[in-house]
């Protein structure tokens, strides 16, 4: 057992390899912490978080004592503010403008955000209540941050708000995309939890365009809020993508967000396709579920991967390797139809792109197979295009079009928030954006609404 | 290495570090290992007729995470018999003979009983004692302690009957549970005391607690007040110390008391009239090994500033406390703010914009930089922004030039005085 303990991954026990790998802070580790932050006034911390948590206020309610409070400052400014607590890349953003880098060390904000959100969790709170109605309804479609975000903040203001969510649960990427090991389930449905008590309907397994028409919708609700992310991860365009053994990393997580964990993976060569964060939980989620070697093929190098720091560290420390300037070129099966290598080219960086990463270029004649049992693919997501085009909205490569004030699209009854409004090259897509972007459609539904009714 | 070595009243002690009468000195075997650690004296916790304690005794406060920023007990004195005490002070004092031992005595308020308890400790070779005027719990409803304290003309008295046998040198320990604590401290003076020593603790009563709503401690459901010490408490026996001091009919030596936790504390009493301090909570927080740097950094202190004796800084600092009305209200100081050093908390803005004057500006620089920037002509050097201030050699109180000669609020009343006469005088 002790030698157990002082393991990474257990090969005995996998779903020990599951458990969230940050404890949460103690009482008094709580209380020291918060005791340290400065309380600055006009905080530049609360200028870096995109939802805007009075940050300052809510450390101090910790401090006193007021766990309640402490929470309810959070969650009020974020509806998954328990989620982002674990996942936010809070270096590069509160975490990342504490005053303190400047003389000693950075307040642990993550980590007092979860100590809050976690005795709320513990002490199943309740926090916060409908508004009284206003007699408007608005349908959500997809039940993910930005979309309980935008519920959460119109059933604050009366809205009677359904959600149609196509999975099992709603949640959406922090239910189903995010690792346990950094997220379990039951904080997201915590936060689901949260939304349900305030009114709001929440219709799981439930597609809209085809568990429900498009035109349903449209007529039944006042207003439509599209919030349906983005879908799975697309084709690598190669030969011997069909082979058992390749893997849509997206699914690959979702299979062990439930608690059922998969055997098939226990001493496999695995590969991951890509350098992002999902190529990073596909590639650590491989190693945890007992694989004997990873690799992440990338065919850029370390400086243009766009995985946080923190998560490549992760990594790393898992155990992954990592194969710079390697692009797959075709997968190979045996005569059953199973993975048994990849054959890969090396690459060579050009000229900058658009985006100002360089242009990667095959190196002709440097094919090489490497034996594998599993290949994860995790270059990206596409887009829900067909309802899309259902609901007539005007998009760009299945990025829908919406006005910047407004958050309209080309529909006005409907408006859209989260990834599926989020282009390539706009920086990060996370989960603390599509919360904001959730509130804000929220905002400009019911300003909208206050204006017509003064008018 | 500079010379620790005191002399208080005639009582030696190898260094100027004492522990004060409390738990930490109850028995032999705690103030054998205090020596052994480099306590240079010890005050005996305080003997009389033995008494009965309650549990639970004491309790802390903690602020903003910081365990024991004030302490409080409602302990009494011994509660041993003091047959057994004085046994273990006379094997103490042949064990460490140059270390000082000092007697705590607290009887009633009669002449034989103090004559008997004096004869009776001096016998088994103390270098002095400490009449225990101060204690405020427990003992004070008993007519002795605080409540004896509290009446200059008891104070006056009792140390005179000890000192009608005593042949030690006699300290009167004395309570902060008073308005002028300058009037028992003379009042000790005229009784014959050789030395006072400031402050026994404080009333108090630590806490309720939120949930039983029972006080801090409580004793089956029941409170009382107790005696309130530790760093909270410092600021308070340093003015006591620092006014006995410079009162023209105090002239004896001073035991200082009260919140010492380090040898920078104990450095700012002796600046301040004490020859020796007394240390309680800090031991009792820390054990009794803190000496150590106590010792040492008393003395690199002395060995950095070039003096040879902890002697020579006795009371240095007396002469520049004062009254209010001798303060130059001519001076100015006012702040500045580094920018190179802030880390824009805007912590002094906001307290100068709530709290204060209202002289701090958030602004930002041609690059979208923000600054904090001070306008002087309305500052009033209160000092506020430079306390708030997390960051040291941000902020600075810096002396501006000066307007006007230098006048006192005394100066001022007197020269208006004069010319009032003057005015008076040409009217008639």
């Amino acid at each position: 057992m002790a030698i157990e303990k002082m393991q990474r991954i257990s090969l005995s026990n996998l779903e020990i390899n599951f458990q969230e790998v940050e404890p949460g802070l103690t009482n008094q580790e709580a209380v020291e912490e918060s005791n340290r932050c400065l309380y600055c006034y006009d905080a530049p911390c609360i200028k870096a978080c995109p939802t805007g948590i009075d940050i300052p206020t809510f450390i101090k309610k910790i401090a006193s004592g007021n766990f309640l409070g402490s929470a309810k400052t959070i969650m009020s400014s974020n509806p998954v503010g328990a989620s982002c607590s674990r996942v936010c890349p809070t270096e590069e953003l509160c975490e990342g403008a504490c005053v303190l880098n400047h003389s000693t060390k950075p307040i642990m904000i993550g980590n007092l955000q979860r100590y809050a959100t976690d005795w709320a969790i513990q002490n199943e709170q309740t926090l916060f209540q409908s508004g009284k109605s206003n007699g408007q309804t608005v349908a959500v479609i997809g039940g993910g941050p930005a979309g309980l975000s935008a519920a959460r903040e119109l059933a604050r203001f009366g809205y009677d708000v359904t959600i149609f969510e196509g999975a099992e649960k709603a949640g959406g990427l922090n239910t189903y995309g995010i690792v346990s090991f950094r997220l379990p389930q039951k904080i997201s449905f915590w936060e689901v939890e949260q939304v349900e008590k305030m009114n709001v309907k929440i219709r799981t397994n439930t597609m809209v365009g085809r568990d429900i028409s498009v035109a349903e919708i449209t007529e039944n609700f006042d207003k439509v809020v599209i919030a349906i992310g983005m879908a799975h991860v697309p084709n690598l365009g190669i030969e011997g993508e069909n082979l058992d053994g390749v893997f849509d990393a997206i699914e690959f997580v979702k299979a062990t967000k439930d608690g059922e964990l998969s055997n098939d993976f226990r001493g496999k060569r695995v590969v991951v396709i890509g350098a992002g964060n999902t190529a990073i939980d596909g590639a650590t989620c491989s190693v945890r579920l007992g694989a004997e070697n990873v690799k992440i093929l990338y065919r850029r190098t370390e400086d243009e991967m766009t995985a946080y720091d923190f998560e490549y560290e992760f990594a790393k420390q898992d155990g992954v390797e990592f194969r710079w300037l390697t692009a797959p070129k075709r997968i190979i099966g045996d005569e059953k139809g199973s993975v048994t290598g990849i054959e890969c080219i090396k690459m060579e960086l050009g000229e900058p792109e658009p985006d100002g990463r360089r242009r990667p270029a095959a190196i002709e004649g440097s094919e090489h197979v490497l034996p594998v049992d599993a290949v994860v693919k995790a270059i990206g997501q596409t887009r829900y295009l067909d309802l899309i085009e259902q609901f007539g909205l005007t998009h760009e490569g299945g990025v829908v079009k919406v006005d910047k004030e407004t958050l309209q699209t080309s529909n006005p009854q409907i408006f859209a928030c989260g990834d599926v409004i989020f282009g390539k090259g706009k920086g990060d897509a996370m989960v603390v954006t599509a919360a904001q972007q959730g509130k804000d459609v929220a905002y400009a539904i019911h300003k909208q609404f206050i204006a017509v009714g003064t008018a | 290495m500079a010379d620790l070595r005191i002399n208080l009243a005639g009582i030696k002690s190898p260094n100027p570090f004492w522990l004060a009468s409390a738990p930490p000195t109850n028995s032999g075997y705690q103030v054998q290992r205090a020596f052994e650690a480099g306590w240079g004296g010890a005050v005996w916790k305080t003997l009389g007729d033995p008494i009965l304690n309650v549990t639970s005794r004491f309790a802390a406060i903690s602020f903003n995470g910081q365990r024991v920023a004030g302490f409080n007990n409602i302990e009494l004195i011994t509660d041993r018999p003091l047959d057994v005490n004085l046994k273990e002070i006379y094997e103490t004092k042949k064990k460490f003979p140059n270390h000082a031992i000092i007697a705590s005595l607290m009887v009633e308020p009669k002449q034989e009983k103090w004559h008997e308890i004096v004869k009776r400790v001096e016998d088994v070779g103390v270098d002095g004692l400490e009449l225990n005027f101060g204690c405020p719990h427990g003992m004070a409803e008993r007519g002795m302690g605080s409540a004896s304290g509290q009446v200059p003309a008891l104070v006056e008295r009792q140390t005179y009957w000890a000192k009608e046998v005593a042949k030690t040198p006699v300290i009167v320990k004395l309570t902060p549970n008073i308005t002028d604590i300058t009037a028992t401290a003379e009042a000790a003076c005229n009784g014959g005391a050789d030395a006072i020593s400031m402050i026994n603790t404080i009333n108090s009563l630590m806490g309720v607690d939120l949930d039983t709503w029972n006080t801090v401690p409580h004793v089956a459901g029941k409170g009382a007040h107790g005696g309130y010490c530790g760093p909270a408490v410092k600021p308070i026996a340093l003015n006591m110390v620092a006014e006995c001091a410079r009162h023209p009919h105090i002239n004896v030596p001073i035991s200082g008391i009260g919140g010492i936790s380090n040898w920078r504390d104990a450095v700012e009493f002796i600046l301040m009239g004490a020859t020796g301090v007394q240390v309680c909570t800090a031991a009792m927080h820390h054990g009794f090994r803190i000496v150590e740097d106590m010792i040492e950094g008393l003395n690199n202190y002395l060995d950095c500033k070039g003096i040879a004796a902890v002697s020579d800084i006795i009371g240095k600092s007396v002469p520049k406390y004062s009254d209010w009305g001798n303060l130059d209200l001519n001076y100015n100081i006012v702040a500045k703010i580094n920018p190179e050093v802030c880390i824009n908390c805007n912590k002094c803005h906001i307290a100068c914009e709530d709290t204060s004057h209202q002289c701090i500006d958030m602004l930002t620089d041609a690059n979208g930089k923000s600054y904090l920037k001070v306008r002087e002509e309305d500052c009033v050097g209160c000092n506020l922004c430079s306390i708030v201030c997390p960051v040291d050699g941000a902020i600075d109180m810096i002396e501006a030039p000066r307007e006007l000669a230098p006048m006192t609020w005394n100066e001022r009343q007197a020269v208006l005085s004069v010319a009032a006469e003057c005015k008076a005088d040409i009217v008639k």
